[in-house]
């Protein structure tokens, strides 16, 4: 989704053994074309992305409050200098549980998407190189997964492991990890069938490490663009559960429970609804188009 | 292959999936910590009511029996007694069956109406400046809380300007029609990036087909060719992308209803949560499943009868 759409040079991706001397100006072109900062949608996502992880690992250094600091003599108030987004109805300064809500959120989401990438990875590798009954085991689970709307067995899974931040790595792993099995597998299906891996398969390595060596290094591209997008949507999810109350518990700042409490003045003080939410927006935005930037980076002329 | 042939293999198909999804919605109550009848039941439980729930259960059995019997209640339409309000589940679901129905309806409308427009404006120049706009609602789109888009037409539409009721669900056809309006676009809007996506790729492929190329070269152009020759041929790639997408769909449903306070299954849901009513949560996800189940048929069989080409060969 770049804004340059970048034409496949035919050379770039497998040279041939004798180039015409004219292919190699050709492949220069190519590959200078997709160094990464030449990719808009990249460096937008990864400016974005820079900004947001500066100012909330920053968090204390840039706001003199404590996100959980009750202050009931100045309640509900509006921006000023003081208190740059107002106050919200406990007198908590808006602008510092913005800045630890999305330090928690984003935290939490990006240790959630390891372990659903890694469990289906693997699963998804086992399933394309074996085949047969694994295969066949394996994407049955997946099609019961998907089976269920994602935010009902999110939901249901977190009610039963009770709330909590545990709960939200495991109901996010078992959740997840389908998208990643399904996308490596169909990776795989392709890739086995290239010489490189019937030639390393003839030289008698074993199955582990051909697919750990040979093939994982080939297909991982596609899982990496995917968790970008994947990490986007968990963030929404958690955000989502504080939303419900199922997320962290209070008095913890979290975007979602801060929506939450500011939904009870959305006709008299919009702000402390609508900033937490375009907070989350913008790291959507900023994470979707690292995403882009890849998938233009890494494969070009199939975006 | 006859379509009767097609829609028995594709029920058939179904079926591991069915009896998965069972295993799953049983496995829940051993998911939950510690000892799930006083969990669920609270420290204030008197033994006898913890024994009952054993009992309902068959907690005390091996895990094969206690399954087998979640099973044999299932296939005589038992979900179990409801916790908090009492009586059956099954009943207390399909009493708040019919607003969820609707909602899945209007917003899966308004998404074709939303998304069909924008895939085409974008598609009829591809790369153009009108292409990245519509090209740059996903990147935005995705990283959207569905509720907090709600508040905010809530906001722009319900308090600012009293076009629509900030909730409920009216009473009558045109009164769901009217207060489901801002529920409906909210889930359509928030499905509209991923059906832009896949319908302007497929727009795209039908351009570059040979009979929109000679419907050129007989000199049809702009607004006919769009209407007469390509709409026709990308409606129902997007038929395909709701159906992939209806779990999507219905899980922004949850989520809406209760912000938009709509009797529903997803306000059940959250409700059931908060009484901790096991019975209900496990019957909904179970309800759940099998409507998407269900609806990914409709949408495969929709596609196969709409599409002359497709030879119901899957």
């Amino acid at each position: 989704m770049s804004a340059i759409p970048l034409t496949p040079q035919p050379g770039a991706t497998a040279p041939p053994p004798a180039a015409a001397p004219g292919a190699r100006a050709e492949r220069g072109e190519a590959r200078r074309a997709r160094r990464w900062y030449t990719q808009p949608a990249l460096m937008i996502g990864i400016g974005i992305m820079a900004v947001i992880l500066a100012m909330i690992i920053a968090a204390p250094l840039i706001t003199p409050y404590n996100p959980n600091a009750q202050n009931l003599n100045a309640t509900l108030l509006g921006p000023s200098a003081h208190h740059l987004l107002g106050t919200d109805q406990l007198g908590r300064d808006t602008w510092t549980r913005l800045l630890y809500g999305t330090r928690l959120d984003l935290r939490i989401a990006f240790i959630a998407v390891l372990f659903p990438f890694t469990i289906g990875m693997i699963l998804g590798s086992v399933a394309g190189y074996f085949g047969g009954w694994v295969d066949t085991v394996i994407m049955r689970v997946v099609d019961v997964v998907i089976a269920f709307p994602f935010y009902v067995l999110l939901i249901a899974l977190v009610f039963v492991l009770g709330p909590g931040e545990r709960s939200i790595y495991i109901a996010i792993t078992l959740v997840g990890w389908v998208s990643y099995a399904r996308i490596i597998r169909g990776e795989i299906l392709v890739a086995k069938r290239q010489d490189y891996i019937l030639a390393a398969q003839s030289g008698g390595l074993g199955s582990v490490r051909i697919m750990r060596r040979h093939l994982l290094p080939n297909v991982i591209t596609q899982a990496i663009i995917y968790s970008m997008s994947d990490i986007v949507q968990d963030i929404v999810a958690i955000v989502t559960l504080g939303y419900f109350g199922l997320g962290v518990p209070p008095p913890t700042a979290d975007l979602g429970s801060m929506i939450n409490d500011g939904q009870n003045f959305l006709s008299t003080h919009w702000q402390l609804t609508t900033i937490p939410g375009l907070a989350v927006v913008l790291v959507g935005l900023g994470l979707s188009l690292i995403g882009d930037g890849l998938a233009d980076l890494l494969r070009p002329g199939q975006a | 292959m006859g379509r009767m042939t097609f829609v028995f293999r594709r029920l058939l198909q179904l079926v591991p999936v069915a009896i998965g999804v069972t295993i799953i919605c049983f496995f829940m109550i051993h998911l939950i910590p510690g000892d799930p009848a006083r969990t669920i039941l609270g420290i204030h439980a008197t033994p006898r009511a913890v024994a009952l729930l054993h009992e309902q259960w068959g907690l005390n059995r091996p895990l094969i029996s206690q399954y087998w019997l979640f099973l044999d209640r299932l296939l005589h339409g038992n979900l179990g007694q409801s916790l908090y309000y009492g009586g059956s589940a099954l009943s207390l679901i399909i009493s708040h069956l019919p607003p969820t129905l609707w909602l899945i309806t209007y917003s899966s409308v308004l998404a074709v109406l939303i998304s069909v427009p924008l895939a085409m404006i974008a598609a009829s120049r591809k790369d153009g400046a009108r292409d990245h706009v519509v090209r740059a609602v996903p990147l935005l789109g995705l990283g959207m809380p569905q509720f907090w888009l709600a508040f905010l037409l809530i906001y722009a539409f319900a308090i600012k300007f009293h076009f629509f009721p900030v909730s409920g669900w009216g009473s009558g056809f045109f009164g769901h029609l009217r207060s489901m309006f801002l529920p409906s676009l909210t889930v359509a809007l928030a499905l509209a990036p991923v059906v832009i996506r896949s319908l302007r790729a497929s727009m795209l492929n039908v351009l570059g087909a040979e009979f929109v190329t000679t419907a050129r070269s007989k000199g049809v152009a702009g607004k006919r060719l769009f209407l007469r020759h390509v709409l026709r041929n990308a409606v129902i790639p997007a038929v395909t992308v709701l159906g992939i997408n209806i779990g999507f769909l219905i899980g922004g449903t949850v989520i809406i209803e209760n912000v938009f306070a709509i009797p529903g299954l997803g306000q059940l849901l959250i409700n059931s949560i908060f009484q901790r009513d096991f019975t209900v949560v496990q019957g909904l996800a179970l309800v759940f499943a099998i409507m998407v189940i269900l609806l990914n048929l409709a949408a495969d069989v929709a596609y196969a009868s709409l599409d002359p080409r497709v030879r119901f060969s899957r």
